[in-house]
């Protein structure tokens, strides 16, 4: 499966694997935030519009 | 439709409402397109390419580290662009698009210095060196942390978006001169720019150029960067509207309450 | 505009003032590389440009969050603005203080320490030189600096943060110069984007410091 990658393959799979990894956290930091930002609007927009 | 009109129908998207509702209506595509891409660019250059018969294998580092390089200069561009819009027009989407897009031009930096660094152990013989380009990454990196931890410092979140706004349109000409200084200081290991260079593509300049075989699956990876960048600026965007809402609320209920 | 500007010295001065800060963290600097590096004075020779010209940016960034912070705690900041001096004016005459307090000591004492490194002869004048065109570029940016911490609480690292890299085009320069000279080389080229540095930032860099302590006085 992995191609044949010589005497270089930790240096190739192991940028691969920094920059995914990076890539991954950010995607998965960012839509963390954003869903708990957005339970929280929307909790406090319930609380406000109930009270009037 | 007259380009009057249509440019007022682009500043309606500096409407918070407006731009949530649109963004979610578009968000998916990008998503989708960019991870469709991502993953058919990536394989296609890990699996498909040959290797450079210099280079050995480590040339499919090219497909992150050329995106990432791209992407950590264009979103400083483009954050120039959303503090001008901020500064002249005040539009507060404009001035939390800019904050959110700082985190991912850090993190676009640091992959480029990371695949660059794993990249010159073996070519050049070092993790790092004063080389131009790697230096000047390294500062614009610093700029990007000097950005966010202003950002971060200041409460009053307009005079955070004004403070901001300045450091980014003064960083930006300090940037590009501290590009020229970096270059006279050291002359480089790298080679040319040969992705945007025109002959590189055709085939004219054969010394230094990405040939077709490593060009199409970084083309696409590009595009895919472009696009991801596209979507986690709309989605955090879209976070820091809403972030900015819930203390708008919380500040309202406090008054009435 | 004078009288504010002896106010200035005057403060600076004073028991407390940011005068001696820097003198003092220069010749730390300089006395303390020999022995971390060792005492050969070819070594000592080859980077004594370039640890001078350190040594004096990091001593002009040491006494920057002084620059405006006393006048913002004690609210004669906010007198200054609405007096009629352009705000402008303004901080290109607490540059100008902090240039004549900081900056231009470090001048006259860099080739002093320049004996103490073994500078080489020819290097002495174009250290002095160097240094005197790029020392009011680091001032006016700091006073940048110091205009967009200003009201943070703990804003000092920040602003070491936020100057540093702004600071990179005037130190590249600065000790090429200062590097070529002592070794005899021709020194055009990087004396004159010396000199065009300091002279756009003097010229337009105050009107971005006035605009943002604008905002900041809000």
């Amino acid at each position: 499966m992995i191609p044949e990658l010589g005497k270089y393959a930790d240096t190739v799979l192991s940028a691969y694997a920094a920059s995914i990894l990076l890539l991954f956290a950010l995607v998965v930091f960012s839509i963390l935030r954003g869903r708990k930002v957005r339970a929280e609007m929307e909790k406090i927009e319930q609380r406000m519009s109930r009270n009037g | 439709m007259t380009i009057a009109a249509k440019a007022n129908a682009l500043w309606e998207y500096a409407n918070p409402r407006k731009f949530l509702a649109t963004s979610e209506r578009v968000l998916p595509f990008f998503w989708i397109t960019s991870a469709a891409l991502l993953v058919v660019g990536l394989t296609w250059g890990f699996f498909f390419t040959p290797d450079d018969y210099k280079q050995g294998s480590t040339v499919k580092i090219i497909y992150l580290h050329v995106p990432a390089a791209l992407m950590a200069i264009n979103c400083w561009l483009m954050m120039l662009a959303t503090s001008l819009v901020w500064l002249v027009r005040r539009h507060h989407v404009s001035a939390l698009a800019a904050r959110a897009a700082a985190p991912i031009g850090i993190v676009m930096t640091l992959i480029a210095l990371a695949t660059g660094a794993i990249w010159g152990q073996p070519m050049w013989g070092t993790w790092w060196a004063w080389d131009p380009r790697l230096t000047s990454f390294l500062i614009l990196f610093l700029f990007y942390l000097g950005y966010v931890a202003l950002w971060e410092a200041i409460e009053d979140p307009d005079t955070a978006a004004d403070l901001t706004s300045v450091l980014c349109l003064v960083g930006s000409v300090f940037a590009i001169l501290s590009r020229y200084a970096v270059n006279f200081w050291n002359q480089g290991l790298h080679q040319g720019a040969s992705v945007m260079r025109a002959g590189a593509v055709t085939g004219t300049d054969t010394q230094e150029k990405v040939s077709n075989i490593y060009f199409y699956p970084l083309l696409l990876c590009i595009v895919g960067f472009v696009l991801l960048f596209i979507a986690l600026v709309l989605y955090r965007t879209g976070t820091e509207i809403r972030a900015r809402r819930i203390n708008a609320l919380l500040a309202r209920e406090r008054v009435n309450g | 505009m004078i009288a504010l500007l002896l106010r200035d010295l005057k403060l600076a001065f004073r028991a407390g003032g940011g005068f001696g800060l820097g003198l003092a963290f220069f010749l730390i600097v300089t006395v303390l590389v020999p022995f971390s590096v060792g005492p050969q004075s070819s070594l000592l020779s080859t980077i004594a440009p370039g640890v001078l010209w350190l040594g004096a940016l990091l001593a002009c960034l040491l006494s920057l969050d002084r620059l405006l912070a006393l006048d913002w705690e004690d609210g004669s900041l906010d007198l200054l603005a609405t007096a009629p001096l352009p705000l402008e004016s303004v901080v290109t005459i607490k540059a100008l203080a902090h240039w004549l307090t900081t900056g231009l000591p470090l001048v006259l004492a860099a080739p002093f320490l320049g004996v103490l490194l073994n500078l080489p002869v020819p290097g002495f004048s174009w250290l002095v030189i160097s240094l005197l065109l790029g020392t009011p570029a680091m001032s006016v940016i700091g006073t940048f600096g110091a205009a967009l911490t200003v009201g943070l609480k703990r804003g000092g690292l920040l602003l070491s943060l936020l100057v540093l890299p702004l600071y990179v085009p005037t130190l590249i320069f600065g000790a090429e110069v200062a590097r070529r000279g002592a070794t005899g080389m021709e020194t055009q080229t990087p004396l004159l984007m010396l000199a065009g540095i300091t002279a756009a930032t003097v010229a337009l860099l105050p009107f971005a410091s006035a605009a943002v302590l604008r905002i900041n006085l809000r």
